[in-house]
């Protein structure tokens, strides 16, 4: 189980030019938070912030039901990636009552990493379907859990109905290497995509 | 994984922006990164002054700001809009807003994330 090395320097490096953000997203309990947490540099950070609008069913959290707060925890990680360039990513939470949330992360946002479990996987459905409305790139990597069916990646397109072109990968969150792997091919395919202005 | 209670603090969001909901510009994104640029921080409110004595360690992201200090990232960019106003922080690296971020942005990206495995 290697994750990245964690620093006690909580600052950036002063010469730091430009900060990116990705979006690792999926339904409770896929990985989110330690994918995050297996690539981040320093420890991982969690920051709350408070809805606008009222979300119309809870989150089936077993230990929180009946909990009607509109406070949702995002957590996030960083990797400097070079004296200049810093990478920030951002777990969130894949529902759609949390579209305000989604609108203040996606500007900006290079593109999304969606997790997806093989147990579970019709509940990937709705972050895939916010992802496309707001016009957001996104690759697919399945969490490798210890007990879950593994499938080919024939029935796994099927099963998520993905575009021809989008990536599908295996990873297992709680491995660095495997992660980043999974961080490559989303941005790998993030330069095939063919409108690229400013380019 | 649970989410577990965080301490609250002792004066609420809307007492530490003085009732505002809303910064004084919109510049600021969860990954901006701001510096501090004055060392003085009289007549600063202490919500003001802990973010100031913060910042002044070094260069931190606007979501950084926020999980350091407990606060909203809403309530964050309202402090950080004010602070910016009254000169004691300056931000760079921001972020590009383009619909589709250039190529050599996205080639530092993968090359940097090479360079880790």
């Amino acid at each position: 189980m290697a994750s990245a090395p964690v620093s006690e320097d909580i600052y950036l490096p002063r010469t730091v030019q430009t900060a990116v953000k990705l979006l690792i997203v999926g339904h409770f309990a896929v990985g989110k938070t330690t994918f995050v947490g297996t690539l981040s540099e320093i420890r991982p950070l969690r920051t709350e912030e408070t809805m606008t609008q009222a979300g119309a069913l809870v989150d089936d959290l077993n230990g929180v039901n009946g909990k009607s707060t509109t406070t949702v925890a995002l957590d996030f990680g960083r990797l400097t990636l070079n004296d200049q360039l810093v990478l920030y990513l951002f777990g969130a939470p894949g529902q759609q009552r949390f579209t305000q949330l989604w609108k203040d992360l996606a500007v900006g946002a290079l593109g999304a990493l969606v997790l997806a479990d093989t147990r579970r996987l019709e509940q990937s459905f709705e972050v895939m379907g916010l992802l496309e409305e707001f016009g957001m790139p996104y690759a697919v990597a399945v969490n490798d859990f210890d007990n879950a069916p593994s499938f080919p990646d024939t029935e796994l397109r099927e099963a998520l109905d993905l575009l021809p072109e989008t990536p599908l990968v295996t990873c297992d969150a709680r491995d660095a290497g495997s992660s980043t792997r999974a961080v490559i091919a989303l941005v790998e395919y993030l330069l095939t995509r063919p409108v690229q202005e400013n380019a | 994984m649970t989410p577990h209670r965080r301490e609250r603090a002792l004066v609420r969001p809307h007492v530490v922006t003085g009732g505002r909901a809303h910064p004084t510009r919109n510049t600021f994104d969860v990954v901006t990164v701001v510096v501090a640029t004055r060392a003085s921080f009289s007549g600063l409110t202490p919500e003001k002054r802990r973010l100031m004595e913060l910042c002044r360690g070094g260069p931190l992201s606007v979501a950084e700001i926020a999980a350091h200090l407990s606060l909203p990232i809403s309530v964050t960019k309202v402090l950080l809009s004010d602070l910016f106003d009254s000169g004691h922080i300056s931000t760079h690296a921001a972020l590009p807003r383009t619909a589709h971020p250039d190529l050599q942005l996205l080639k530092d990206v993968l090359d940097g994330l090479r360079a880790r495995l």
